[in-house]
């Protein structure tokens, strides 16, 4: 097993990281898209991650992460119900994948050594509650980014197939991340994800300096460098937690929600996601700032993740969607 | 020395780092095709390296990631896994990457990133433009192209081993950033260029026993690293203070100083003598492809194109109950599963000591579905006469037809003609982001070379044709065709070439429409549209609307 490199370390690239937060404090929210060029980050930035989120209860041996004895499925056959904490799962889904490992299928070794129909369950089972992230989004075939489409509009996943008839939750954040230069993304699939990044290789020197001597001191000794940004990493970690909690009394007025959706009318987003994804990802921002209602700043921080990957495809327009969004903003919220 | 000879003892130095460091540099990519110059490489490959595990782009998962042994699972009655190829130790080689979609290049490029096949060599025996996927070669340490070497290059006495990695390199204090600067004078946006620079340079340190880095690491890594990733020549500012050799207690001093200030100006250029270094071994014809329309066709993706040349097999589909016919697939791990809960029935019946017992009944075999993809090839006028009249507004038809391409995810591929030559700005992609950057920066002016962009669609026309897809080619011109094919002024000869190009096309059997953007309709452009046998539509009486409903109609039949 490689070592991550601690996410808290990481130069700049402060919409990404801030994206990623707000999906830990408000699952809901729905997935963050990364795209960018090529040695930006991106990847290190997902696998980081996962030792940042808080530790899950989970009933121990469940194959879909349950939380409670009812969630556990029947076809896991587990009798003893004891619960132990676990780690947030971050489930990588890999280019060429096959969809047999993705849905799961019929459990092979079982089938032909005792002659049981058993359920061996997949990529999504494991991915329930936590993180499913797929490298190079854009590149995935066709009939797997179909497949995550279902399971990620209904929360379920359905397997039909060599005789079984198997249904089990799949709730997860979907993280991709991809170079657009090498493909785009179905208009579908984009839609799925809550909120979008753009990457960029930071601008100044000293930037990169420092993103060069970390790298270089993390895999010189990387057990002492993530000890070293371990007390960064736990406030993160607490301010997650600490926003998670306060996520429920954060209070959105009715002006802010007209805010929300004269925004959205505004950018001509299709559908009225735009305006949940806005609403909950401005919600949980103002949560992991402390403030007490959702203000209108903070929609001004997070409407270009929410927004930007939503609007209408228009080669026309030479600005890039992001300058599209910040020209509305300043135009809407004067 | 000649230029050859200088590249291979870079090679051979490249290969001692590789054997020194392998998870810090991955590899090395060599673009070289068989003849004596690879066999020789291969041998001093073989000669560092022992052992080779060889990898081949259409490698299936199963081999490159392990998978079930059917054989043995047969026969035990127990799940037996093979080892994937990436599971091995060692060295690893990649031939043909040319061939290499940009899907199996992804899952090789984290299995690199997982440490998993370092150090992987990788040979490009790509003609022309084909070249493997960037996003392979971007991880890699170091590439040379060896096509213009000689064997008489290669024979060179072999250089000492380096010592094997032991103790850990200091890193001294302006290490980083005269390689961050060095990056970003020659336009190297990434971070991995100077991550991997000093890895080599730490790898060159190691290998001859010192515990610092020194100048001389500095140099050869960039040497190595940089020239092939560099995008621009750094301009000709002679920095104020060069870095001394001794890279010691002053320079520190310096840079402590500086560095609570902010602005990219208190770091010193890097030292010169590196720089000049980088510059030398930049290929000759560097400034050419920097000044050229497109300067980022080397360095950008190869778009979503050459991963279509494996589509000729199609896109998997569920296995299906089928008979063996020696054609097919027999897709086992379906076949398996439709007989696994019948085993104990049947071997009730049949007393069969085997492992597993199968009837004809349970064949799957494999299904694929190929589906032919279009490509709109725009052959685009950017001659005077044209940018004069109405560029801009061709441009934007351009677009408009490009919205509808992207909607229909066709594939767009653009031309433009001009001066005495036609120019391919985009090879065949899906990717909107780099049409709509080539069309803005597409220039304007000179003369009218139409059959030299007719020809060049044409061409394109026919590579796509044998990639498996449909092309439609889309000319926007005023048609006052004025530049022969051999590049001279002459105004008859021109039309004429044009209306022969035209025939050819049309004899080709390939579909095009031609769009007149000159004030008037212009009677010597209708006639090579007859010649083409292609729609006709002069752009004054054509709104938008309709020419896209054409072509769409077009690309429908």
């Amino acid at each position: 097993m490689t070592k991550n490199f601690p996410f808290s370390a990481i130069v700049g690239q402060e919409q990404m990281k801030m994206a990623m937060i707000l999906t830990a404090i408000d699952p809901t929210i729905g997935g963050v898209l990364v795209f960018g060029d090529r040695g930006t980050g991106k990847s290190t930035a997902v696998r980081a991650l996962a030792a940042l989120l808080p530790k899950i209860s989970v009933i121990a041996q469940c194959p879909v992460n349950s939380e409670f004895k009812h969630d556990v499925p029947s076809w896991a056959g587990i009798d003893e119900i004891e619960t132990i904490m676990q780690e947030t799962p971050v489930v990588d889904l890999p280019l060429g994948v096959s969809e047999d490992r993705v849905t799961g299928a019929l459990d092979i070794e079982r089938a032909l050594t005792k002659g049981e129909k058993a359920f061996q369950p997949g990529l999504l089972a494991r991915a329930n509650r936590g993180y499913l992230y797929i490298d190079e989004v854009n590149l995935l075939e066709d009939h797997i980014v179909d497949l995550l489409l279902d399971v990620a509009q209904s929360g379920e996943n359905l397997v039909e197939r060599e005789g079984l008839s198997i249904r089990h939750a799949a709730r997860f954040v979907l993280v991709g991340s991809g170079n657009p230069e090498e493909g785009e993304l179905r208009p579908q699939l984009l839609d799925r994800f809550g909120l979008s990044v753009e990457v960029k290789s930071p601008n100044s020197i000293d930037d990169r300096v420092a993103v060069i001597e970390r790298r270089d001191n993390f895999d010189q000794n990387p057990d002492g460098f993530i000890e070293e940004w371990l007390p960064e990493e736990i406030k993160i970690r607490h301010a997650i937690i600490a926003a998670r909690t306060a996520l429920k009394s954060v209070s959105s007025g009715t002006d802010i929600l007209r805010d929300c959706a004269n925004l959205c009318i505004t950018l001509g987003a299709d559908g009225l996601r735009g305006e949940l994804t806005l609403l909950r990802a401005g919600r949980a921002l103002a949560a992991f700032k402390g403030a007490q209602a959702l203000e209108r700043s903070h929609l001004k921080e997070i409407a270009p993740l929410a927004l930007s990957h939503r609007l209408r495809r228009d080669p026309l327009d030479e600005a890039a969607s992001g300058v599209r969004v910040e020209r509305v903003l300043t135009d809407v919220l004067q | 020395m000649n230029s050859g000879g200088k590249i291979w003892i870079q090679v051979i130095a490249a290969l001692h780092l590789l054997k020194t460091d392998p998870a810090g540099l991955r590899g090395a990519v060599f673009r070289v095709r068989a003849g004596p110059v690879r066999d020789s490489l291969a041998k001093a490959i073989r000669k560092l390296a022992g052992p080779v595990t060889r990898l081949h782009p259409n490698m299936s998962d199963e081999q490159l990631f392990g998978g079930i042994d059917v054989v043995a699972t047969l026969q035990s009655g127990n799940l037996k896994t093979t080892k994937g190829l990436f599971e091995r130790q060692g060295w690893f080689e990649l031939t043909m990457a040319e061939r290499c979609d940009l899907h199996t290049a992804a899952r090789i490029s984290q299995a690199l990133d997982q440490r998993q096949v370092c150090p992987l060599i990788v040979f490009d025996e790509g003609i022309d433009d084909e070249k493997l996927p960037d996003s392979l070669k971007e991880r890699l340490a170091f590439y040379f192209d060896m096509s213009e070497l000689a064997y008489s290059d290669t024979d060179f006495p072999d250089i000492d081993p380096l010592s094997e990695k032991n103790q850990p390199i200091q890193t001294s204090q302006t290490a980083v950033p005269t390689l961050v600067l060095l990056a970003n004078e020659f336009g190297i946006s990434s971070a991995r260029a100077p991550q991997l620079a000093l890895a080599a340079a730490k790898a060159n340190a190691m290998g001859n026993r010192r515990k610092e880095l020194s100048a001389e690491d500095l140099e050869i890594a960039v040497e190595l690293v940089y020239p092939s990733r560099a995008t621009r020549i750094p301009q000709e500012c002679t920095p104020e203070e060069p870095i001394p050799e001794q890279e010691t207690q002053p320079q520190q001093n310096q840079n402590q100083d500086t560095s609570d200030q902010d602005g990219n100006d208190d770091i010193e250029l890097p030292n010169e003598l590196l720089v000049d270094a980088i510059r030398a071994l930049l290929p000759d014809n560097f400034l050419e492809s920097l000044n050229a329309a497109s300067p980022r066709i080397g360095t950008s993706g190869v778009g979503f194109g050459s991963q279509m040349k494996s589509k000729t097999r199609g896109r998997p589909r569920p296995p299906r109950l089928g008979r063996i016919n020696g054609q097919n697939r027999i897709d086992i791990v379906s076949t398996l599963r439709s007989a696994a809960p019948l085993q104990k029935i049947r071997k009730q019946n049949t007393h069969d000591a085997r492992a597993v017992v199968i009837y004809p009944d349970d064949i799957h075999v494999k299904q694929y579905e190929s589906r032919s993809e279009r490509v709109v090839i725009f052959t685009v006028d950017a001659s005077g006469s044209a940018a004069l009249a109405r560029l801009s507004e061709a441009k934007g038809a351009v677009e408009l037809l490009l919205a509808q391409a992207y909607a229909r995810r066709d594939f767009v591929a653009l031309i433009a003609f001009r001066n005495v030559d036609a120019e391919l700005l985009l090879p065949p992609t899906r990717s909107l982001v780099q049409t709509k950057r080539r069309l803005a920066e597409l220039p304007g002016g000179g003369g009218t070379p139409m059959a030299n962009g007719l020809r060049a669609a044409g061409e394109l026309a026919i590579k796509s044709a044998l990639q498996g897809k449909t092309p439609l080619i889309v000319v926007l011109t005023d048609g006052r065709a004025n530049i022969t094919l051999e590049g001279m002024p002459d105004r008859a000869m021109a039309l004429e070439q044009s209306g022969s190009i035209g025939r050819w096309i049309s004899g080709l059997g390939f579909k095009s429409v031609v769009l007149d953007v000159g004030n008037r309709a212009n009677p010597a452009l209708i006639k090579v549209a007859r010649d083409m046998n292609s729609l006709y539509f002069p752009l004054p009486r054509a709104d938008a609307q309709r020419i896209s409903e054409t072509i769409g109609a077009e690309l429908d039949q």
